[in-house]
């Protein structure tokens, strides 16, 4: 019989002992390891959102807010702006390029966007189905939402009020399905896209309505522009949020509970050692005559050693593999959550980079666990041993 | 087969020494070391099966001499050439009979050869108990499939600690027939080391040895 598999006999034989050094384990590396697979999926979503995006135009308020309501719709938008203004920025030599946004109403809670054909441009979203839309009330479907709401070409809907209820519906304005986005990953694939006209036309008359825009999202031709657009909108009801800046520092303050979280999983898992290390320990304490058992059957001290390692070694794998397990899980239920409230799927599983590293340092150490009480294997004295009996 | 040579051991470096007899087991012989407690019969079958190192004389194994060997060396010796009964009967605790059995082949450096098993066990009336958990023996069955461990790697000499000291006469007398049987069959020497004076006339027609140890 090799001796991986009497190791693993061994461990299992102790249910209890083992099972708790497993578990601990389990949940440290699970805790660190969900944070590093949510870390990867928001890192890369807010990355993917932000992309060439360097200045948000939109009514004053939290520059926050205004980023995450603008570039990202997780939040409501502090406020319109009027568009002749908004124009004047948009044509300001230091910017490049300028994409505006409009909106107010949603579908299924999934929002409806008053926008330009660059808006899909930019997130390279292509219509797989159908066309982009032209006249007022034709609507482009994003690719999640076309799946959760079932919309395809050729349905018409009407939209609710405002973007976190679906009761009060403008039951006099039909907007219909003409096209449908493949799926790109961005903000893109979570909305329903429409001109700017169909927004005003929902609550006026087109040629009526007050034109007013809720933002418009900024490249920057000259550096400049991030010193001079503050400047220019001190008087007027307009202000320029940076989303570089603001999501900085908003990962920075995730970044404080995320430290103690670490800290807490990295206690854990060090407390996992601890008791991988007391459970062969005790373990040896209660099995001397069984080793020295085997010394009389024909194993030399080696022998010992390496069962001793490898039953610290299986605690330790089996405790990495069902924290992975957990955090991939976790990885689920924290997406669904997400999912549900802003539409946003992070579920991505693939292993990340620091699991690997994590991975590789939890059988670092944990090796090292067994090591210790598997060195006291090499020095039984067999004939003592034997002689006190059990 | 198994040759001792002016055997002496000291407990510690001020204390008394331990001299044993010398001793010549050949293949197939039985040879019952009878001993009143606290003579160092334990210490002697120990220093026979090199678990404790003399401090003078050799143990020859095959003609080659223990002492000459390292640690390793010795274990593997001992595990391919030797099979131990102790007076009680102690496993590794995961493992089933069969699996018991099958390690100690392995560690002898054999084939686990479950053919051989069964067969041994059946031998034993323990067929039934195969695959069952050793901590779910009774004690009787226990100390034959102690035996039938000793045995099952085919080893040259079956050195027995103290087999029926705890046992009533019936009970001995199965046990003795089980060890001279099994140790008969394998063509093992046998060498049994007691208090046990009830062993004395049931090898009356054997090699017997009174071990008397004198202070040195």
């Amino acid at each position: 019989m090799r001796s991986a598999r009497l190791a693993r006999r061994n461990v299992m034989d102790r249910p209890l002992e083992s099972g708790l050094s497993v578990l601990l384990l389990a949940f440290g590396v699970g805790i660190i390891s969900l944070m590093l697979l949510m870390q990867r999926s928001l890192t890369e979503d807010l990355d993917r959102n932000i992309k060439d995006i360097d200045l948000v135009l939109g009514a004053k308020g939290s520059p926050l807010q205004s980023i995450l309501a603008n570039v990202y719709h997780v939040d409501v938008p502090t406020g319109n702006i009027p568009l002749a203004e908004a124009r004047k920025v948009m044509r300001h030599p230091y910017i490049e390029s300028s994409i505006p946004l409009a909106y107010g109403d949603n579908y299924e809670l999934f929002r409806i966007v008053g926008t330009e054909a660059s808006y899909p441009e930019h997130y390279g979203a292509e219509v797989t189905e159908g066309r982009l839309f032209d006249a007022p009330f034709e609507v482009t479907v994003g690719a999640e939402a076309a799946a959760a709401t079932g919309l395809s070409i050729g349905d018409t809907f009407f939209s609710a009020h405002g973007l976190k209820d679906g009761t009060d519906v403008h039951r006099d304005k039909v907007y219909t399905v003409v096209g449908v986005f493949g799926a790109t990953g961005s903000v893109i694939d979570q909305l329903l896209l429409t001109s700017i006209e169909s927004v005003w036309g929902v609550h006026a008359d087109i040629e009526g309505a007050d034109q007013e825009i809720t933002a418009v999202l900024l490249k920057k031709k000259n550096p400049l522009a991030i010193l001079t657009l503050p400047n220019l909108l001190r008087d007027t009801p307009m202000q320029v949020a940076l989303p570089a800046i603001e999501m900085n520092r908003l990962t920075q303050q995730f970044g404080i509970g995320l430290s103690t979280l670490r800290a807490v999983a990295l206690l854990i898992m060090s407390l996992s050692f601890v008791s991988v290390f007391i459970a062969l320990f005790a373990s040896l304490r209660d099995r001397r005559y069984e080793l020295a058992l085997m010394r009389t059957m024909g194993a030399p001290p080696r022998r010992l050693f390496t069962l001793v390692l490898f039953e610290g070694l299986w605690m330790t794998v089996a405790g990495i593999a069902i924290g992975l397990v957990l955090s991939r899980l976790g990885v689920v239920v924290l997406a669904g959550a997400l999912a549900d409230r802003f539409h946003y799927d992070v579920a991505q599983l693939a292993p990340v980079a620091g699991e690997w590293f994590l991975v590789a340092a939890a059988l670092a150490v944990g090796t090292l666990a067994a090591a210790l009480p598997a060195r006291s294997a090499l020095r039984i004295d067999i004939s003592n041993t034997l002689g006190q009996g059990r | 087969m198994l040759r001792t040579q002016g055997l002496r051991y000291r407990y510690a470096d001020d204390g008394p020494e331990l001299a044993f007899p010398d001793l010549d087991v050949g293949r197939g012989k039985e040879l019952l070391l009878l001993g009143a407690s606290g003579t160092g019969k334990t210490t002697l079958l120990h220093l026979i099966a090199g678990m404790r190192t003399p401090s003078a004389g050799d143990v020859r194994l095959n003609g080659h001499p223990f002492s000459a060997l390292s640690t390793a060396e010795r274990d593997l010796a001992r595990g391919q050439h030797m099979g131990i009964v102790f007076q009680t009967a102690h496993f590794v605790r995961s493992l089933t009979v069969s699996e018991n059995l099958a390690l100690a082949r392995t560690l002898a450096g054999l084939e686990p050869d479950e053919a051989r098993i069964e067969s041994l066990l059946a031998g034993l009336g323990l067929s039934h108990k195969l695959n069952a958990r050793v901590d779910a023996l009774s004690v009787g069955e226990q100390q034959r499939v102690s035996i039938a461990r000793a045995v099952v790697h085919g080893p040259g000499i079956i050195l027995a600690d103290e087999p029926t000291s705890a046992l009533d006469d019936t009970n001995t007398d199965g046990v003795l027939d089980l060890l001279r049987q099994q140790a008969s069959d394998s063509g093992a020497a046998l060498l049994i080391v007691t208090h046990d004076q009830r062993l004395k006339d049931r090898m009356a027609d054997r090699v017997e040895l009174t071990l008397n140890p004198t202070a040195a």
